[in-house]
């Protein structure tokens, strides 16, 4: 009944798949931190970085793939893997488009370029560094295109949607934009994974993916294999459904190393079982000319359409750069038809470090944790949370900071740490987070609008959840903020609320190992005696 | 309005007194049919109960909700519920008095009662944890969102000196009924924060007010002709220091008060007087007086004190 095996595949991949995909487009908040943190524990990169960083907590996601892969090959590739998964979908739709009921043929594998990246990945990591692995995850790049592309797209459709219903059953939701430097890395390799898997089915999970050639080297010796049996007639109908392109008629042979255990051939023959295996049967193929070819001819047409994206991208956020500009500038003149109009600030924010979010201990330690995968910016309630470009520097390349410009981090969340499957962002009790110093607020007094203008503001102060940032007396009856160190947590809520432009008069000096800031001090207040009016 | 208070005023001095309050019975008799008569008072103060209680004495002495609302009529209230903190924390209104006013609402014949608030804090969080959307919601009202600029219609503030243009959340266009629910606090920046400055939260643009004299944008605000048909003040838990967000329980004084009136800036000076402060010291109230909102001179109001 093998062939019963494949339905069954497809219905598990398709949860695993509309899940993760939800998850990250989430903008209602709809999944609780201890479901996401539990769906997506058995995604294997997240699952190792925790194993290494945090030793001992919940590990238990990468040790379960890795014995799945001991007993039957890649399974998790095309069952758990929202970017596998999400390849088939697009395979499925090529095959719709295109027509063919069966287009794939045999390929030799491309050992030098997979084997190599793997490498890569191995060293950068084995030197502490997560780079190589944050580019080429499939779990992370998965992530990153829901956060960057999809959800953006649904929120736009939600908005458009509350403006067809009406009413109030649904509500307009705002995201801020993410930044297009940082976009256009995972742009091009969504045009990369979307046009090797409309034309070569699973090539990028045997060629680039650092996971997939990983758990390749074990599939090879797994318990059960898929074997061309005896029965077999020679229609080469397996070869021709094969996605991973790893099925050699010649030799009746299939590369385990690439078998993403899809179970198309299984659907299609009866000869085709999954066979209790004692020894490894990797077959060896020459790579053909024709190949050679096929690829060189690939690379010809991704090159041209990642430079095509480039600049498509490139022209659509400088546009949308300006169009920005143009209506603030607009908005100002507008609304200052009145004479008075509060001037420009002058004295640029002057930040030596990022801020990370709080649970990351040190900005050593997240940089080298962090896979990037974009799920606690997609989740962040204060949109706080937005990738970074060189913020970190190469090394950080896409992870997280605290950008106070989009918003500012929430005094009692504690959602970023809860959900990190990487352990990069560790899980902080609300009692903790309150102490959590992740940056200390500076206080540029020239830019200030009580300094400048001689009004009140106190925007900063306002919105402080530990009153570290306090307005104290300034001449005549105004006061002016003034920041108390030790009980400034780093949260930005004043450089958030802060309205001068183009710099803020208060801005978040990250710290790059978080401190511990002291409690603001309580003092009871002494209660009335009286019930009168003083009126 | 200021007309027909200084006839009331005037004719309490001069001895109508009894036919006035003759007039609100005979409206309470005939509910929402005969509802444009005045109360006598300007101000209602209550001190000593719980907030419900409260506010149903206050309301009582200005005539009743049926005053304010005819049969069938939409009502907007506008609470503070801007910070993400629970309510013993007494940074947003409290959650009792707003399913108590949702409440008499209804049975005084509003058609719906609406609750919102353009948030500091994450406008999920915040309305739900400081209480009042279940209370409101339970209570047979509805809280909406003020979270996006398209919730919001510009506006001209023609009076306005700094603030001539606003985009104000377009229930308050929409709604027949409009209530300011304010909490009486602390407020770093313009001293104290009560019914003008609650209005912060009605409006899409506060940075606007903070970069363009915050103090006058606020009384420029209240000239705005929209102007809520009733001002409730929470006075009962009151933050005296660190406000508007507050840092812990300690920074509060149990006052168990409540002020009603129709006027905000004398809502406001009688509330200040509450905190302890002169309400001229305060730059919005004061401006706001010198523009013609209303009037803080308390001893030139009528006003009602209830101790419960």
């Amino acid at each position: 009944m093998q062939k019963h095996l494949k339905p069954l595949r497809v219905i598990i991949s398709l949860f695993f798949l509309i899940t993760a995909s939800l998850i990250f487009i989430d903008f209602r908040e709809f999944f609780s931190e201890s479901f996401i943190s539990g769906f997506l524990s058995l995604q294997f990169a997240p699952s190792v970085m925790r194993f290494i960083h945090i030793l001992g907590i919940s590990f238990f996601g990468f040790l379960f793939i890795l014995l799945l892969t001991a007993l039957f090959g890649r399974v998790y590739c095309s069952t758990i893997c929202p970017l596998g998964i999400f390849q088939d979908v697009i395979s499925w739709i090529s095959k719709k488009v295109r027509r063919k009921k069966r287009p794939y043929s045999y390929s030799p594998p491309r050992n030098k370029l997979r084997y190599s990246l793997l490498a890569v990945t191995v060293i950068f990591l084995l030197f502490g560094s997560v780079l190589a692995l944050n580019l080429l995850d499939p779990y992370s790049n998965f992530g990153r295109f829901f956060t960057y592309f999809a959800k953006p797209v649904a929120v736009w459709v939600n908005n458009n949607l509350t403006g067809i219903v009406g009413g109030y059953t649904l509500y307009r939701v705002s995201i801020p934009p993410i930044p297009w430097q940082t976009a256009v890395f995972p742009a091009l390799m969504l045009v990369l994974v979307v046009g090797l898997s409309y034309k070569y089915g699973r090539l990028y999970c045997n060629t680039i993916c650092p996971v997939g050639t990983f758990l390749g080297l074990i599939s090879k010796y797994s318990l059960f294999r898929i074997r061309i049996g005896e029965k077999c007639t020679g229609c080469a109908h397996c070869v021709r459904v094969c996605k991973s392109s790893c099925i050699d008629f010649k030799t009746k042979g299939i590369d385990f190393t690439r078998c993403v255990n899809c179970m198309n051939c299984l659907r299609v023959c009866e000869a085709v079982r999954y066979r209790y295996s004692g020894a490894p049967a990797l077959q060896r193929v020459s790579v053909s000319s024709e190949a050679n070819e096929k690829t060189d001819k690939s690379k010809r047409q991704f090159l041209l359409m990642v430079v095509a994206s480039l600049l498509g991208l490139k022209s659509i956020a400088s546009a949308a750069n300006s169009r920005q500009t143009t209506t603030n500038r607009a908005r100002r003149r507008n609304q200052g038809d009145e004479p008075e109009m509060s001037r420009e600030s002058t004295i640029p924010e002057n930040r030596q470090n990022p801020v990370s979010p709080p649970g990351s201990v040190s900005i050593e330690k997240f940089n080298k944790s962090c896979t990037a995968c974009g799920l606690c910016v997609s989740e962040c309630p204060g949109h706080v949370l937005q990738p970074s470009f060189m913020e970190y520097g190469l090394i950080g390349f896409m992870q997280p900071h605290m950008d106070f410009r989009s918003g500012f981090c929430n005094f009692d969340c504690t959602k970023c740490g809860e959900i990190c499957p990487t352990g990069a962002i560790q899980p902080l009790t609300v009692e903790k987070k309150h102490r959590t110093q992740t940056g200390v607020a500076i206080f540029i007094q020239e830019n200030c609008i009580v300094f400048v203008d001689h009004t009140d503001c106190g925007a900063c102060s306002e919105h402080c959840p530990t009153r570290a940032v306090d307005m104290v007396p300034f001449t005549g009856n105004l006061h002016i903020p003034e920041v108390t160190e030790n009980i400034c947590i780093g949260c930005g809520a004043c450089e958030y609320a802060c309205p001068v432009e183009p710099y803020k008069a208060i801005y978040v000096e990250g710290n790059p190992r978080h401190e511990l800031a002291d409690r603001p001090e309580h003092e009871k207040l002494e209660q009335p005696d009286t019930e009168d009016f003083p009126f | 309005m200021m007309k027909r208070r200084e006839f009331i005023r005037k004719s309490v001095g001069a001895g109508i007194v009894g036919s006035a309050l003759t007039f609100t019975g005979y409206n309470k008799l005939f509910g929402s049919a005969v509802s444009d008569s005045e109360s006598p008072y300007d101000l209602v103060a209550v001190r000593g109960g719980e907030p419900d209680i409260m506010f149903d004495r206050a309301i009582d002495a200005l005539g009743g909700l049926e005053r304010f609302i005819k049969k069938g009529q939409t009502v907007v209230l506008k609470p503070n519920m801007s910070w993400d903190v629970p309510p013993e924390r007494g940074a947003n209104t409290h959650p009792g008095l707003m399913s108590h006013i949702v409440k008499k609402c209804l049975e005084a014949g509003a058609s719906r009662v609406y609750a919102f608030d353009n948030t500091c804090d994450n406008w999920v969080r915040s309305y739900r944890n400081s209480g009042v959307e279940d209370a409101v919601n339970d209570a047979g009202g509805r809280v909406l969102p003020a979270n996006t600029e398209d919730y919001f219609k510009e506006v001209e503030v023609e009076k306005g000196k700094r603030l001539t243009r606003a985009k104000v959340h377009e229930l308050l266009l929409d709604s027949d009924v409009y209530i300011n629910i304010p909490v009486l606090k602390h407020h770093g920046a313009t001293g104290i924060t009560i019914t003008l400055k609650n209005l912060m939260g009605v409006v899409w643009d506060r940075r606007y007010w903070h970069n363009n004299d915050l103090q006058q944008c606020i009384a420029d605000f209240g000239t705005w002709y929209r102007k809520p048909d009733l001002n409730i003040v929470d006075a009962y838990r009151v933050m005296m220091r660190n406000g508007p967000r507050g840092v812990s329980v300690d920074d509060l004084v149990e006052m168990k008060a409540l002020i009603a009136s129709t006027d905000m800036v004398a809502a406001d000076a009688a509330s200040a007087s509450l905190f302890g402060t002169e309400p001229s010291e305060v730059g919005h109230i004061k401006i706001a007086h010198e523009m013609g909102v209303g009037n803080m001179n308390l001893e030139e109001l009528s006003i009602h004190r209830i101790s419960v």
